[in-house]
């Protein structure tokens, strides 16, 4: 880059061949300068939206699964949301397992959905992932959907008895939360 | 805007002649709604209900900032606080009924204003930015009076908050991160609430705003009319003060007595019974609906079942939203240089045989369960929907061939004896 110098009666103006003068430049950095700061204001100014410290600290929770008699469901709560643990009876075990998944939205074994050992525990959260609603099924009484496992009233997903998404708008099965069994019969999530 | 034949404002004595060389407000409003004001003569009962708007616009915000003083925004309390107002405070239960029902008569005039403006197609050139404008309060609206139905706390609050803040979680990728920025949560709980509270106050100023913005466009051209002849000339106009003050005055007599008439006789009968019973985050509502100004946009959301490329929650998603931004295209999508349907013999036919009965069908699906018919009737309607704005409205509109306009406002309400229109020595400027 070849500078040409233009001298004038008492100042010196340096211009680069396209006519771009050295001053320009200033304006580039006040404008950049004020842009940083512009984004530094914004920033705070979002995230103070996102989750705080007092909700990001969601600790685990421990459910004793001992109870649950096979054929019966719990209501937890887990981060303020539903947590469903559910004991399958054997035929519903069997159900799930014949169920074919070629012809699921959403394959998944009930072998991948349970704990090695424990393939009758059935533990997802009760957040249907079409909406957020709470699906029916895990109370007495409750309607169970044409596969006998869930059945989300808001829009109609039905969810067979490993929790998997079989019919209506929901695009994935019922979210398996990170879990372990403590003892035989403590299970800790999260 | 001012037609060269309106009136000047005369300041009547020393107060206002003071305050007109310093800040000529008295001159603004004379301008604006007064005797300097000409608006065409031949306005319909269609053309009351901007003012109506703007009526149940300051009624939600007197109302509101009223139920601000003794509600409080937090989980634990929010119920009983609404129930507090409506047991103990002096006429709170007037001011809860006022409010509530307040956003459904809002929702009604508002509308029926749009579809006034869809009929004698006001988004036309030059009115491109009131519509624009209007759009945007639209939108506006919805946001603020989803904000406010969350903030009782009951059964339809909490879900509704859930369902919706959930369609944002549909967008790929960032859509999970967004629904807990918005909720600060991974449920609706305290943070959701409490922000929901700041922002149902901010948005009514925001809308404010730019109702100011919408009326000073509408003032550049002046108000459409029926026939959708522009303003020839001075026979064609009225001063806005007092003819229209007193036709406004009178419309907005007979939407009280109906307004108050649901707020004194049935003001649950726009509700949901389940939002009187305790947020509860571990039980869905059986049936669960938003407020009845959604429906047919929820309609549109849940008419997609099937997954396309994108699944289908997105394409629900992507639905709603468009289904109100494609107004956005309208001045642009309808080429036809003739505004009014009343002289468009196609589009009226698809106006009140398409797109109304669409919005029927759309409407009862929104409010009903998810189930056969309503499913397939609103895919029908939403398809139908598209279809108008996207393809019928721009072929109709180049293919049609327009009846005769009136010569004038005038002719329209007169006849056509031109002598007695434009007076013994005019001769039109055709």
């Amino acid at each position: 880059m070849a500078d040409t110098t233009a001298t004038a009666s008492n100042e010196t103006v340096t211009t680069t061949e396209d006519g771009i003068r050295r001053r320009d430049f200033l304006d580039v950095a006040a404008i950049g300068a004020a842009g940083v700061g512009g984004l530094a204001v914004v920033y705070p100014l979002v995230s103070q939206m996102a989750p705080s410290k007092d909700v990001l600290a969601a600790s685990t929770t421990e459910v004793d699964v001992s109870a649950i008699q096979p054929g019966q469901a719990i209501k937890a709560v887990f981060r303020k949301q539903p947590l469903f643990v559910r004991r399958l009876t054997p035929a519903e075990v069997a159900e799930a397992n014949s169920a074919p998944l070629s012809a699921m939205r959403d394959p998944q074994t009930l072998e991948e959905r349970t704990k090695e050992g424990h393939n009758d525990m059935l533990v997802t959260m009760g957040v249907c992932t079409h909406l957020g609603c709470v699906p029916l099924g895990a109370a007495e009484g409750e309607v169970k959907g044409e596969f006998g496992g869930y059945f989300c009233p808001c829009h109609g997903s039905h969810y067979d008895t490993a929790g998997r998404i079989r019919k209506g708008p929901a695009p994935t099965n019922l979210e398996v939360p990170e879990y372990e069994f403590t003892s035989d019969t403590v299970i800790q999530v999260g | 805007m001012s037609f060269p034949w309106a009136r000047e404002y005369q300041p009547s004595n020393g107060f206002t002649r003071f305050l007109d060389e310093k800040l000529p407000l008295p001159r603004l409003v004379y301008n604006a709604v007064g005797a300097g004001y000409p608006v065409p003569r031949n306005l319909s009962y269609f053309w009351n209900f901007g003012v109506l708007a703007g009526v149940f616009l300051m009624v939600q915000i007197v109302t509101g900032i009223v139920l601000a003083m003794h509600y409080a925004a937090n989980a634990q309390v929010a119920f009983a606080t609404t129930e507090h107002i409506m047991r103990n405070v002096n006429w709170g239960w007037l001011m809860r009924y006022a409010h509530a029902n307040g956003a459904s008569f809002f929702f009604i005039v508002v509308y029926i204003h749009i579809f006034r403006g869809l009929f004698y197609s006001s988004y036309k050139a030059p009115r491109e930015m009131i519509w624009l404008l209007g759009v945007v309060i639209f939108l506006l609206m919805m946001a603020t009076a989803f904000m406010g139905y969350v903030l009782p706390w009951g059964q339809m609050s909490f879900w509704g908050a859930k369902v919706i803040t959930g369609l944002f979680g549909a967008i790929p990728l960032v859509g999970e991160p967004i629904q807990i920025w918005l909720l600060g949560g991974f449920a609706p709980d305290n943070a959701a609430l409490n922000r929901f509270f700041s922002l149902h106050f901010l948005l009514p100023f925001v809308i404010l705003g730019v109702v100011i913005l919408h009326i000073w466009a509408l003032h550049i051209p002046g108000s459409s009319n029926p026939t959708g002849v522009e303003v020839k000339s001075e026979s064609d106009t009225v001063p806005f003060h007092p003819y229209y003050t007193a036709k406004d005055g009178f419309g907005l007599g007979i939407a009280l007595l109906a307004y108050f008439a649901l707020v004194f006789f049935l003001p649950n009968a726009l509700g949901h019974p389940d939002n009187y019973i305790e947020a509860n985050p571990l039980s869905t509502p059986a049936h669960i609906v938003p407020e009845w100004y959604f429906w047919p946009f929820y309609a549109i959301l849940r008419a997609f079942t099937v997954d396309f490329i994108l699944p289908a929650k997105l394409w629900g998603v992507i639905a709603m939203f468009s289904a109100i931004l494609l107004w956005f295209f309208l001045p642009w999508l309808d080429k036809s240089p003739v505004r009014s349907g009343h002289y468009r013999p196609m589009f009226r036919k698809f106006f009140w045989f398409g797109l109304i009965p669409a919005m029927i069908v759309l409407f009862i699906c929104g409010g009903a369960p998810a189930e056969e018919p309503y499913v397939m009737l609103s895919q029908i309607a939403t398809a139908y929907y598209f279809l108008h704005f996207l393809v019928i409205l721009p072929i109709v509109s180049s293919v049609e061939k327009p009846e005769p306009l009136p010569y004038s406002i005038t002719e329209a309400v007169l006849g056509s004896d031109k002598k007695a229109v434009l007076g013994e020595n005019t001769t039109p400027a055709v």
